[in-house]
């Protein structure tokens, strides 16, 4: 039992913190958000050379082959720093999307070398979700249905922009010309892939949401130990203490979640989807927690244009969804629990995540 | 990361469910907030002491185990999961224990902590004072320095269990010129010494769970003083630091309940399936209680690297009390017309008193350092906010 993580694992989220803080800083997102694609290459191009492109691609193609784990630190610091979606779901989502597939797909190489070194794209879209984020500047879109995995481009798809209220989230409608491209994977297996994928995708909006609450957090703790009302500073009055106290309480409480989490898909245990979710509703409730309590703690100037709070309360409101309702997941957790109540024994808590 | 236990973590914890799968008591014992209860929890940890099973984080020589804290996790757990008695002496046992191993002379721990162990001494613990309750500092009970003894005067109050107890230990003004925090003793005194009086208050379950001391003129000698004179509130803090953080609430204590909570929820699942509500609550309460059995371990985590844990602490005291206070309201949402009914009342739901948790749990948040205290911590301590 080591529930701890390496001094490499802490170095390399130290170093992206870093490299983000000063490349990313909110002036630099809100320039960005000024351009028509509503992404920076530059910036992209900067993040590649950090080799956080690289992290999950396997050795053999040049990445890092970094797992799950080391994303439950990286999607924290993404959240943190309000980095726009396609960033994760390329480097995280896709790319172990992609290493699942048969080595009979040609492209498989060529994708993980060219995501590693920044070049690719990837938008993940499913039959059943509306909008698909970044399909406008995608190289290659995966689209599921339930029985099949389809590789389009995105010229083969027709787009509807959907401005989202997050001004660095890019949405679209997509609806693929017909007839499809023939399937790169059919039946049973494609399920079973979008299962393992939404995994992902639901554990990186669990982990930003978590880098968002603690960005907001860190903001409110500034405002209130630099704003004077009644002569003192707000920060010392108690409503507003205990308020960012319980802020904090739900970001400590919710991040071992997040890392059992991480490991049980990591060594493929077969409670994964139950951890997931249940991190993904916690996550999102200390999230809600803290964008409600930290625009109380800003007073009026919270819900201006100018000051940052406005960036992380809504990328943290736009991100509730994506991947899935929380009421799916809550549905998960209740009747994984009724089906099997032992899971709730006290004994039970690190049992089968072995492999 | 690996989050497997190792093999012997394994034969400890398959060791410790198949002694308490032979030697639990075979039926639920009287509530320890009667004399009759008190008494047959007594004789529970003497078999618990005998085994080696009552502290197994002390070290072998004052009957322990010198059991890790991973250890310790998993005997709590195994403790819950077989549904054994309360632990009647565990204010001795988690908040003086530990003071007397950081704080007591060789003489002090062999004298005080095998019987503490073994409950021959019970203790009830004599903080609150009329006019000091979340105030701490503004205890006024003395001790007054005569030769080799001290003379004790003045009032307790809240001290659980005081009226069955054998000894109780607190904060006494050495100092009579000093205020606040300066000038305290951690003293211990029996409480069958002359001039001890004690007057039980009867709790809302209508138990005599707790109990004023008035102590006249109470004589004890120094040996009684535990860390040197006027350093009292240092030494407190210490075991304050002990009661709110883990030690005192295992997560295993929580999750078993949950566990009775689902249990629960499938009897009744027929009438409040379609409430949403109820469904969300009974996940919050599984969610809550594997984030605190996880947070628990990660914290060992970082014990382990060195790290030290301050005014987290506080964050778990506030977690423990409001996971037991929801897990409690959630049980009486479900068990609609039945969760007013006592116990004993024969159409009341049988496998569970909910209603006896329910009312303990409404104390959750006051007791051991009131959760408004414990939210001012967190944001001074841990957060930099201004006082």
């Amino acid at each position: 039992m080591d529930f701890t993580f390496s001094e490499d694992e802490l170095a390399l989220r130290e170093a992206v913190s870093r490299f983000l803080m000063v490349e990313a800083a909110p002036e630099v997102l809100r320039e960005i958000w000024q351009e028509d694609t509503g992404r920076s290459p530059q910036l992209r191009r900067a993040i590649a050379e950090q080799g956080v492109m690289a992290l999950s691609i396997p050795e053999a193609y040049d990445g890092l082959g970094m797992g799950d784990v080391m994303w439950s630190l990286i999607a924290q610091e993404l959240g943190y720093y309000a980095i726009p979606d396609s960033l994760i779901d390329t480097a995280y989502v896709a790319a172990y999307l992609i290493t699942q597939l048969p080595d009979e797909v040609a492209q498989k190489a060529t994708w993980l070398q060219q995501i590693g070194t920044g070049e690719l794209r990837v938008s993940i879209a499913h039959v059943e979700q509306q909008f698909v984020a970044d399909a406008h500047l995608a190289d290659v879109i995966f689209y599921f249905t339930a029985d099949a995995l389809h590789v389009l481009s995105n010229d083969a798809v027709s787009l509807v922009d959907n401005p989202s209220i997050d001004s660095s989230r890019r949405l679209f409608k997509m609806t693929p010309v017909t007839p499809l491209p023939a399937p790169i994977l059919e039946g049973n297996a494609v399920a079973a892939l979008y299962a393992q994928v939404n995994a992902r995708g639901a554990i990186a909006n669990a982990g930003q949401q978590l880098g968002l609450a603690q960005r907001m957090l860190d903001l409110s703790i500034d405002y209130v130990n630099q704003r004077k009302q009644f002569g003192k500073l707000i920060g010392s009055f108690q409503a507003l203490k205990h308020k960012l106290a319980d802020v904090v309480s739900a970001i400590e409480m919710t991040k071992p979640t997040l890392y059992r989490a991480a490991y049980a898909l990591e060594h493929d245990a077969s409670r994964a989807p139950l951890y997931v979710a249940q991190v993904v509703i916690q996550a999102r409730d200390a999230a809600k927690l803290a964008a409600k309590h930290s625009i109380q703690a800003h007073g009026a100037m919270g819900y201006t244009w100018e000051v940052d709070l406005q960036m992380f309360i809504k990328r943290s409101h736009a991100l509730q969804a994506s991947w899935g309702r929380t009421s799916e997941f809550e549905h998960r957790v209740l009747d994984a629990l009724l089906a099997e109540p032992d899971l709730a024994d006290p004994c039970m808590t690190f049992m089968g995540l072995s492999a | 990361m690996n989050l497997t236990f190792t093999p012997e973590q394994c034969a400890f914890r398959e060791q410790v469910r198949t002694w308490l799968a032979h030697n639990k008591p075979s039926k639920k014992l009287k509530s320890y907030d009667t004399k009759e209860g008190f008494e047959e929890h007594r004789a529970w940890e003497k078999v618990l002491y005998e085994a080696r099973y009552s502290m197994v984080m002390w070290p072998e020589e004052l009957g322990g185990r010198g059991c890790d804290l991973i250890e310790w996790l998993i005997f709590e757990e195994e403790y819950y999961r077989a549904d054994a008695p309360m632990r009647v002496n565990q204010n001795g046992q988690l908040l003086l224990g530990p003071t007397l191993i950081e704080f007591g002379t060789e003489a002090q721990k062999k004298r005080f902590l095998p019987p503490m162990a073994s409950s021959e001494h019970m203790w009830a613990q004599g903080w609150s004072e009329p006019n000091a309750g979340s105030d701490m500092a503004a205890i006024r009970s003395k001790a007054v320095r005569e030769g080799d003894e001290y003379i004790i005067s003045g009032q307790k109050t809240w001290s659980t269990r005081a009226i069955y107890a054998d000894w109780t230990f607190g904060l006494f003004r050495t100092d009579p010129d000093s205020s606040r925090h300066h000038g305290l003793s951690y003293i211990v005194v029996p409480l069958d010494a002359p001039g001890i009086t004690i007057r039980p208050i009867k709790a809302l379950n209508g138990k005599d769970a707790f109990a004023e001391i008035f102590f006249d003129d109470v004589r004890v000698p120094i040996d009684n003083r535990i860390g040197e004179e006027g350093q009292g509130w240092r030494v407190a803090m210490a075991t304050a630091g002990f009661e709110r953080g883990l030690l005192l609430r295992s997560p295993a204590r929580f999750m078993q309940p949950v566990k009775k909570l689902l249990e629960l929820y499938r009897h009744y699942q027929a009438q409040v399936d379609a409430d949403l509500s109820l469904r969300k609550a009974v996940v919050d309460c599984w969610n809550m209680a594997e984030s605190y059995a996880l947070s628990a371990y990660y914290t060992v985590g970082r014990l382990q690297n060195g790290e030290k844990i301050g005014a987290e602490s506080s964050i778990n005291k506030i977690i423990w009390s409001e996971l037991d206070l929801k897990i409690h309201e959630t049980a009486m949402a479900i068990l609609g017309e039945q969760a007013e009914l006592m116990g004993s009342a024969p159409h009341a739901y049988a496998d569970h008193d909910w209603m006896e948790g329910f009312l303990f749990a409404q104390a959750g948040p006051i007791y051991a350092g009131t959760n408004e205290i414990q939210r001012n911590i967190v944001a001074e301590r841990l957060l930099n906010l201004p006082r």
